[in-house]
């Protein structure tokens, strides 16, 4: 029962939704429920963020390893939540000029702006500027020309690389403008024509992938995201 | 030698990625550019518009892609500003706020005469995702209803007559993923014909090539062509010269060449490694 | 003498005076209306649309230079639909609905409902806003409910078609027919590396991708996960899920804990091995990667939608020593994956993977209905792509030939439906 009801409602739903994709009076149903996904997804914050707290404070509470790090995450969750919950260092707006409140609590010199410029941004960039390091030690150690087909790999990722800076314009400057054989016209090339058929197929393959998947959902074929009957 | 690059522990590498990129910022190295086609395309689409048409500039990413998006963004709000275009602002993002104040900050320095609710407006961060694109399409008050400063829609001139998404004259979308580019081509351009263009991470780029040009009229992908725009938009717009925040991805240029250089060594000398590693019976 | 240049100096300023006045009366002259209007159902909607169409006006030409008309304005009548029998309800009075640009004749009014019947009129309007007078169309039009899309019927038919060989080969294989599967490395790796595991003493992590319950491809690195920890289970090791979505959380609870179970031993599944960190993508990294170099993993699976990411944990796995399998259906994301992962499911494969790991047949029988759909996708973008080559290169390609490929382009590609 705990298994076939949500079965059921899981069925419904998708047919009925893919239904009304073809139907004009129908075809804002689909948005509707996003909609209704949206709200359940915000309440199921509570659920994990309160997750989130349980198991930092028994990490810190029985000094498992690593709970320094919990003792930092809670002390960021505490705080970003009461000074932007708390709207400390916002500025009245000159409608309500008596309501130190009444200002937006994102607004320009606000705690919770001070944060989002000076935590958020660095941390959030910092952690994507790995990325270049990470490339660069991913290139060194997987890039062979073990066979052709790597061969070949590797020679277009030269071009690609190269062409993409001014390395690219500079090498070949030598040629006319709008000759192939400039490192910048055959990087343009290749993401304009080999790269966009590659994309196409792989995106065929999942396109179809997604429906077969959806269709063994819908149909009750695979369950094993709904659980057990039991317990 | 050989037994070390074998073993060679990552942080060398990294260190010579921290010298390679910092060498160039510290230098203030740039390097002139040649706008490619695409990148023609995209400031064409913009520039081909009869001043005063109506530009939606859609800011879907965050301050971790700010790096590479934020030239994009600031060059489309200057081309838009200085073709005296009308400039609906808004995102998708939770954190993309800050990106849309930074390019409304553009306008307010740069260009004093832009007026707030007149010639721009900042609609702000609407949550859903795709389904407010999709909503966009039919009803631009039931899905925005207030502005980023809580003004009702209908009290400011900009929106009080606009329907939807497709009163629109173009669609100009910077985004570091979903929802992005590719939701706006599937719900937007794509049912609707309106004309898009879009400035996406070097990551993203190559799986949105696929919709051009049909389905979208160009796109800028990473920095390098953050660059080309900067270029041409100056070469069209020399009073733009000697504004140093107009040349922000032109400045991150620099650090671009040597790093692609830089990752072109590694791998030759991985290479080397592996073939001499081969010739001698050992694998790397 | 002098009285002659005086009269012929006043001529000249009168002349001046009627021809600056003329001008200026010219300009600011309205521009003649336009004619023709005709107003229509839109048709494939839910009865809020009507098209309303007219001839421009002789002033509108392409090329004039300066321009005397600059757009059209569209102002409707809505007069609601009277029940019978009732005295008639007063008409309200034409108000503005939109404009177009010169040159366009064509509006389509969106805002309509089918209980009103609409008048529509048209003006052009001059460079100085000066409205020409309104055409005004003669018969009151209704909105018409349509109550199937035409212009995706090509796509109910292609939905129906793969979709039905879907659930044909599912039903094939119930009735015990056998369907051979071509191996895939990076499944058959997913025993191996939680083996490798459960001998090293160390636990298997899995992310489920950083989306939420409503995209696909999480429910299909659930289905993986579901797989997965049935043979953590049955190996006796540990697994440890971090997510990036709460409800993602609460789906994978319920999910390992139906595979321990199943494993027989629902003893051994801990809830607080499952957890949620944050939304927030590189929050998320940054404690997932922290985790992996403090608890050294052994076998790393990455299942679901994935962004720039993947390559930091990937990287991170590597570096570890973890053996590492990946899926996803993010193209940009693949050749990361690709590079620091020992196997990788590309695109559909992911898709399949679920089916596959299951051993159930009726699950690989969806395999084979997928495969039908791409061998029509194949035919298709070949035959089309060498008809649309044959009809370009020939010079005097044969008539049926060229709306053939019209007809692909217009009909099953385009918005026309089934009809030429």
């Amino acid at each position: 029962m705990k298994r076939t009801i949500p079965l059921i409602i899981a069925s419904v739903t998708g047919f009925v939704l893919v239904g009304t994709f073809f139907i004009p009076y129908t075809r804002d149903w689909g948005d509707e429920v996003l909609e209704w996904f949206n709200i359940l997804a915000a309440i199921a914050f509570i659920l994990g963020g309160g997750n989130l707290m349980k198991l930092s404070l028994q990490k810190i509470s029985y000094k498992r390893p690593g709970w320094g790090y919990a003792a930092v995450t809670i002390i960021a969750f505490i705080a970003t939540l009461v000074i932007g919950l708390g709207k400390f260092g916002v500025a009245p707006v000159k409608e309500y000029p008596t309501y130190s409140l009444a200002g937006p609590y994102d607004e320009q010199g606000s705690g919770f702006w001070w944060i989002f410029e000076y935590v958020y941004y660095p941390l959030a960039a910092t952690m994507f500027s790995l990325l270049a390091f990470f490339i660069a030690s991913a290139a060194f150690r997987a890039f062979r020309a073990k066979n052709v087909e790597a061969t070949i790999l590797l020679s277009t990722a030269f071009i690609v690389l190269l062409g993409r800076t001014y390395a690219g314009v500079f090498l070949t400057s030598w040629l006319p403008d709008d000759n192939v054989l400039r490192l910048d016209n055959m990087t343009e090339w290749i993401m304009n024509n080999m790269n966009t058929a590659g994309m196409r197929a792989i995106t065929i393959g999942i396109a179809l992938g997604i429906m077969s998947t959806s269709l063994k959902v819908l149909l009750g074929v695979d369950r094993s995201y709904i659980g057990t009957d039991d317990g | 030698m050989r037994a070390f690059l074998e073993n060679l522990d990552r942080r060398w590498i990294f260190l010579l990625v921290l010298i390679a990129v910092s060498t160039p910022i510290l230098l203030k190295l740039t390097f002139p550019e040649a706008p490619s086609k695409q990148v023609r395309t995209v400031f064409s689409a913009i520039d081909d518009l009869d001043d005063g048409s109506r530009v939606l500039i859609a800011l879907d990413y965050d301050p971790s892609s700010k790096g590479e998006l934020e030239p994009m963004a600031s060059a489309f709000t200057r081309q838009c500003a200085l073709k005296k275009h009308k400039l609906y602002f808004m995102t998708l993002w939770p954190q993309g706020t800050p990106m849309v104040n930074q390019a409304i900050d553009i306008l307010k320095n740069e260009f004093p005469d832009y007026e707030y609710g007149t010639d721009y407006v900042n609609l702000g961060y609407q949550t859903g995702g795709e389904a407010v694109i999709k909503k966009l399409a039919s009803d631009l008050h039931g899905t925005f209803n207030v502005d980023a400063n809580n003004e009702i829609l209908k009290n400011i001139p900009m929106t009080q007559n606009l329907k939807n998404v497709r009163d629109m004259d173009l669609i100009v979308n910077v985004s570091a993923g979903d929802p992005g580019t590719k939701q706006w081509v599937l719900f937007i351009s794509t049912p609707h014909n309106i004309k898009t263009v879009a400035g996406v991470t070097g990551v993203t780029a190559p799986t949105l090539y696929a919709y051009i040009p049909r389905q979208l009229s160009g796109i800028l992908g990473a920095i390098k062509a953050a660059a080309e725009y900067e270029y041409l938009l100056i070469q069209n717009y020399p009073e733009l010269k000697e504004n140093p925040k107009a040349k922000e991805g032109l400045r991150r240029m620099g650090p671009q060449l040597v790093a692609h250089v830089l990752i072109i060594v590694l791998i030759i000398i991985g290479n080397i490694i592996f073939f001499t590693g081969r010739r001698q019976g050992t694998s790397v | 003498m002098q009285g002659s240049i005086r009269i012929r100096m006043m001529m000249l300023m009168a002349a001046f005076v009627v021809v600056c006045g003329w001008s200026a009366i010219s300009n600011a002259a309205p521009p003649a209306p336009p004619s023709g209007i005709t107003v229509k159902d839109a048709p494939n909607d839910a009865g809020t649309g009507l098209i309303v169409e007219w001839q421009l006006s002789p002033d509108d030409r392409k090329d004039a230079d300066p321009r005397v008309v600059v757009r059209y304005e569209i102002d409707r009548l809505a007069r609601p639909l009277k029940p019978e029998n009732e005295t008639p309800i007063k008409e309200s009075k034409f108000a503005k609905v939109g404009e177009v640009n010169f040159q366009l004749a064509k509006y389509l009014d969106q805002n309509a409902n089918r209980q009103h019947e609409y008048l529509y009129r048209v003006r052009a309007v001059s460079v100085d806003g000066e409205s020409s007078t309104a055409v005004e169309s003669t018969v009151a039009v209704q909105p018409e409910l349509q109550y199937f899309d035409m212009r995706r019927a090509w796509y109910l038919v292609l939905l129906v078609v793969v979709g039905g060989a879907v659930v044909y080969f599912i039903q094939v294989v119930k009735s015990g027919k056998d369907l051979k599967i071509r191996k895939i490395a990076g499944l058959e790796a997913v025993e191996e590396a939680v083996g490798r595991a459960t001998e090293m003493g160390r636990s298997c992590l899995f992310i489920p991708g950083i989306l939420d319950i409503n995209d696909i491809q999480t429910v299909a690195g659930i289905t993986v996960m579901s797989r997965v920890a049935g043979l953590v289970a049955e190996y006796n090791a540990s697994l440890e899920i971090p997510t990036c979505r709460s409800l993602v959380m609460t789906t994978s609870r319920e999910t390992v804990a139906a595979a321990y179970l199943s494993a027989g031993r629902p003893d051994a599944y801990r809830e607080d091995d499952i957890y949620y960190l944050t939304d927030e993508q590189f929050g998320y990294v940054a404690a997932v990667t922290g985790n992996m170099v403090r608890k050294k993993p052994a076998a790393c699976f990455y299942m679901g939608a994935f962004f720039a990411e993947s390559l930091l944990l990937a990287e991170t796995g590597n570096a570890i020593g973890a053996i590492q399998v990946a899926g996803t259906a993010m193209p940009s994301q693949l050749p990361f994956f690709v590079a620091a992962c020992d196997y990788t499911l590309i695109g559909e494969e992911f898709f399949a993977a679920s089916a596959y790991l299951s051993h159930e047949p009726h699950q690989l029988g969806s395999l084979k209905g997928q495969d039908i759909g791409k061998f029509i996708g194949g035919i298709l973008i070949i035959a089309g792509c060498l008809l649309a080559t044959v009809v370009a290169v020939m010079t005097d390609p044969p008539s049926g030939l060229e709306s053939l490929v019209t007809f692909i382009r217009e009909n099953i590609l385009g918005e026309k439906g089934f009809m030429p």
